[in-house]
């Protein structure tokens, strides 16, 4: 972890000795946003093979294996083949917001993913209301797909437009009252303070038990249903609307509502890690002491777990029906997180939390 | 303003059209459904036919008995060794042959490996309909075995044409029994897990339970059969109740539940592999010794008359008439599919259901598009 910090401080030092102060302070921002890029693209594409690799082992195949060693080019190929697609349209669709939508889904899911502290130093920006803007940035993306469906013509991707807006609304409120819960545990909204809160007390999953746990069930069920993955596909579900909202997009484009999907579950499964299970804190602090371990390491490592049970429901559980989703999201964890907040809030007062 | 503009709402909604199909990935093939949608509520549904027409009963009229085993393959493609079989039966009652034991045993067990088949693939595309997208491996996995057996017997995984009038075309290859015993052996095992994997599942019971209710009378009156009308608790198995080929020698329930919806559907056909494991599993010791054919003339000409002959198939009833003058070719066939008649419930039962219901019941429904139009 001291690597990390003085190489970004070198860089810092450097720039600013180089450039005059605004000029060195756009520089370092654009490198920073660099960074992310390629974060994003890395992790975008990785984790699309990841979910095939996952989705033919639970599907008694063997997955990519042909490009690279262990099929490990494959998505980079696919990209590749995407980006050199020609972007074709429909006729009278809304050309404005036809090409807009896209760039609404992918730039709102780049701004969730830089608050995230990777580790102690790996953080480009730390708000001090970092949950509050996470949920504004999240429900932004929605917009992307209300208006991709709608300026598409196509009667299928309005369904799957429609589907959605339904869907990320209703779920956004347990999204939002499981994150509620455990703030009043931290009893604080900036995710630094969040994993310092856990690095003494212990994970707050353990410190909060019942209720935290709940929380955690209501949050990974909402989450998933947020990313718009299995079970919660309604908003593509290709058996019933061919491809949803994503029907009339083409090359690039397409892959832009693609790699957010992927992205968005890295920010839920993130999000759940920051939460319940300390971020970049180790198990029982066993790298506590090794002042050179990457605790990078300990974060990806979480999110990948979160993201294997999150691929686990895809390639198992049948989709709902749309008014089955309704029905849980209202009759079921709304209840059942608004008793839980309260639950919570009674532990506190008491002082039950471990 | 009126008292009835004060009560209805001002913004006003619109049914709309949609076309599913003909090319859609939840109508297996080319079916196109005309549906009236409101919002996500269906309020009608239209059927439109014949994108895959290849005038079959009429290409029969212009060949010989032999080679109308051949068309029937591409009707029902996945029941192709029982729609070859009908007709065989069809003309070996007409020229009143009757053939050895042993053909009509591993006829039978031809039959019931291609019906395990054809519910494998319907099971496994169940649940890709539902969003189970790891169903279809598995029920592929267990589905190849047979063709393989299949494959090692008659040269043909999918249509098979091993069935001549009079006959069979081959014998069995030396391996089949032994491998048959093995895939028996495997599938036993293999059935508790498609249960477990989907049957069981909290979300595909919701979307399947008191899903496209079709009632006893209904049934009925639709002329469905098969799998369907089971569901419904109507009494139809041929194999039952006008036995042909071995079904005479073997011991197996007919599967019937009274529920009607898509679950009852679903798992008549999970029931009926288990009868069909019996079944294969009653014959396969006991193959008799004997020819594989009755010889008949190299070119058959049935005598003047109408001939009928049903069989199960794994969609239902399969009904063969031929009407024949007397010479080599038959003066007019018509084939009773199942599909045909079972597609037509579908306005009944999904009326007023939701986008995704369809799905599930189109899926219940197992229609095989070139079966529907031939």
């Amino acid at each position: 972890m001291i690597t990390y910090l003085s190489m970004t401080k070198s860089i810092h030092d450097w720039l600013f000795s180089i450039l005059p102060e605004g000029a060195a302070n756009i520089t370092e921002m654009v490198l920073i946003a660099l960074a992310y890029l390629a974060l994003f693209a890395v992790a975008g594409l990785y984790l699309v093979l990841l979910e095939r690799k996952v989705a033919a082992w639970f599907q008694l195949r063997l997955g990519p294996n042909r490009v690279g060693p262990g099929g490990i080019f494959q998505t980079m190929a696919d990209a590749l083949k995407l980006v050199s697609k020609e972007l074709t349209s429909t006729d009278r669709i809304d050309k404005f917001l036809y090409n807009l939508a896209p760039y609404f889904v992918i730039v709102t899911a780049l701004l969730a993913m830089t608050i995230f502290p990777f580790s102690k130093q790996l953080q480009a920006f730390d708000p001090n209301i970092g949950m509050f803007f996470l949920l504004a940035i999240s429900s932004i993306g929605v917009i992307g797909i209300l208006v991709g469906g709608w300026a598409s013509n196509n009667k299928y991707a309005l369904i799957g437009a429609m589907r959605s807006g339904l869907q990320t609304i209703s779920y956004e409120l347990s999204v939002g009252l499981s994150i509620l819960t455990m703030i009043l545990l931290t009893g604080s909204l900036q995710l630094s303070e969040i994993i310092e809160v856990q690095r003494t007390g212990g994970w707050l999953i353990w410190q909060g038990h019942i209720p935290a746990i709940i929380a955690f069930m209501v949050f990974m069920i909402a989450g998933t249903a947020e990313t718009n993955r299995a079970p919660f596909d309604l908003v593509e579900a290709e058996s019933e609307l061919g491809a949803g909202f994503h029907t009339e997009y083409s090359g690039m484009k397409f892959a832009y509502f693609f790699l957010a999907e992927f992205i968005n579950m890295f920010i839920i499964a993130s999000i759940a890690v920051v939460l319940f299970f300390g971020g970049w804190l180790s198990p029982f602090g066993i790298t506590e002491g090794i002042t050179w371990f990457p605790e990078v390491f300990w974060f990806f490592i979480k999110v990948l777990v979160i993201i294997f049970l999150m691929m686990w429901f895809r390639w198992t559980f049948p989709r709902l029906r749309v008014d089955q989703l309704l029905t849980l999201e209202w009759k079921y964890l709304l209840p059942i997180n608004l008793v839980n907040i309260i639950f919570m809030a009674i532990l506190i007062w008491l002082n039950w939390t471990l | 303003m009126t008292k009835d503009q004060l009560i209805k709402p001002k913004l006003k909604t619109e049914e709309y059209f949609i076309n599913m199909g003909p090319q859609h990935p939840a109508t297996h093939g080319v079916l196109r459904l005309i549906l009236t949608i409101d919002g996500e509520i269906i309020k009608n549904i239209e059927p439109d036919l014949g994108y895959i027409h290849r005038s079959i009963e009429k290409m029969c009229e212009r060949d010989s008995y032999q080679q109308i085993v051949h068309l029937t393959d591409r009707m029902d493609y996945l029941s192709s060794h029982i729609n070859n079989e009908a007709v065989c039966l069809t003309v070996e009652k007409a020229l009143e042959l009757e053939v050895p034991e042993r053909v009509k045993v591993i006829r039978t067990i031809i039959a019931e490996l291609t019906r395990i088949a054809s519910h494998c693939l319907w099971w496994g595309v169940m649940g890709m309909d539902v969003g189970a997208l790891t169903t279809y491996f598995y029920a592929f996995r267990d589905r190849e075995m047979i063709n393989d057996i299949f494959e090692e017997t008659c040269g043909a995984r999918l249509t098979m044409n091993y069935n001549i009038p009079g006959g069979l075309m081959f014998d069995i290859h030396p391996n089949f029994i032994k491998r048959v015993k093995e895939f028996i052996t495997h599938f036993k095992t293999k059935i508790p897990e498609y249960d477990r994997l989907l049957t069981g599942n909290v979300i595909f019971q919701k979307r399947t339970k008191g899903v496209g209710v079709l009632s006893k009378e209904d049934a009925i009156s639709f002329g469905a059969s098969g799998p369907v009308a089971r569901g419904s608790g109507v009494s139809c198995d041929i194999r039952k109740i006008h036995p042909y080929s071995a079904y005479t020698q073997v011991n197996f329930n007919e599967v019937l539940f009274t529920e009607g919806d898509s679950l009852a559907r679903y798992k008549v056909r999970i029931q009926e592999l288990w009868e069909s494991v019996a079944i294969v599993e009653q014959l396969v010791d006991n193959i008799p010794e004997g020819d594989i054919k009755v010889d008949t003339k190299a070119v058959i000409k049935l005598p003047k008359g109408e001939y009928y002959q049903r069989v199960e198939t794994a969609r239902g009833e399969l009904g063969v008439y031929i009407n024949s003058t007397g010479t080599k070719n038959p003066y007019r066939v018509k084939f009773r599919s199942p599909g045909f008649s079972n597609l037509s419930v579908i306005n009944k039962i999904a009326k007023g259901s939701k986008i995704g219901d369809l799905v599930a019941i189109m899926s219940t429904i197992d229609i095989v598009v070139p079966d529907i139009d031939r």
